[in-house]
């Protein structure tokens, strides 16, 4: 039976293993033009301290009004809409590239945060939510005593 | 189904022979080009940038947008968990008619930039019309 296996080893896999290995090489060469693999909308950064976190997110053309975010616990959830721009008669879109329509998503921070002091300001398109650590997730020092 | 938003930065190309004085990401910001018989619109996102950062500049009929960010780093904090860069926006436009250089309106609003840009007069009555024989 050992003997079989050997002389017919599974040829699909061995394939699927060698087709496998040459995009990883091709993808190691050919450049990159995009800076990022797409992600949901709004890409966002956070900034992280053991006094908190500070969230970042590009969200260019809208208002404060438009954009809800809520905090329980740990999670955060980040919601809108970006309208679309109002054509007049007889425009036409040569291109369009700028993304519309309803988002929603949801992070999952390192620690809870202190729901009461959240703030959120939106500034040059870039919305900026400090999030500060709950009290009593803190670390706290713990003397040690000699006996 | 909701529409899917999908926003990735797209790092701008330079000519090889060109480069930029300030060490810097660039990206290309993404546009929206509206246009009707007498005017173009503009509307690009740059995030980041306001009135003051950003330039215009129309050369023949190459359309530039250049904005300049200044990164923003929350003090005593570190860059935890990144999905997007910060850097300049540039790009440019051939636009295939003549601008009114004199009423060339630009704003920039929450990150967006809004360029209105009318067709020259004379553009507009050069037109040829083809006809079908």
């Amino acid at each position: 039976m050992l003997y079989r296996r050997m002389r017919f080893p599974n040829v699909w896999e061995e394939m699927n293993q060698m087709q496998r290995e040459m995009e990883r090489l091709a993808s190691a060469f050919a450049p990159y033009r995009r800076s990022g693999y797409p992600v949901a909308f709004p890409a966002v950064n956070v900034w992280t301290s053991e006094q908190g976190h500070v969230l970042t997110a590009e969200l260019p053309g809208m208002n404060p009004d438009d954009i809800h975010i809520d905090v329980t616990g740990d999670t955060l959830t980040l919601s809108g809409e970006r309208k679309p721009e109002d054509l007049k008669e007889g425009a036409e879109y040569h291109r369009q590239e700028r993304g519309y329509g309803k988002f929603s998503r949801t992070i999952q921070l390192d620690f809870p945060v202190e729901v009461s002091k959240v703030e959120a300001k939106l500034e040059k398109g870039v919305l900026t939510v400090s999030l500060p650590r709950a009290e009593a997730d803190k670390p706290k020092k713990i003397v040690v005593k000699a006996s | 189904m909701e529409k899917q938003i999908e926003v990735t930065k797209e790092n701008a190309v330079q000519p090889e022979t060109v480069e930029r004085t300030r060490d810097r990401r660039v990206f290309v910001p993404q546009a929206d080009i509206i246009a009707n018989a007498d005017h173009y619109f503009v509307v690009a996102d740059i995030p980041g940038a306001d009135e003051k950062s950003v330039e215009i500049s129309l050369e023949k009929n190459v359309l530039t947008i250049t904005a300049t960010v200044e990164p923003n780093r929350p003090e005593g904090y570190s860059l935890g968990y990144a999905e997007y860069g910060i850097g300049d926006y540039q790009r440019s436009f051939v636009l295939s008619d003549e601008i009114d250089r004199s009423k060339i309106e630009a704003i920039v609003r929450n990150g967006v930039l809004y360029l209105h840009l009318p067709k020259a007069e004379e553009a507009q009555a050069r037109k040829i019309a083809v006809k079908a024989g």
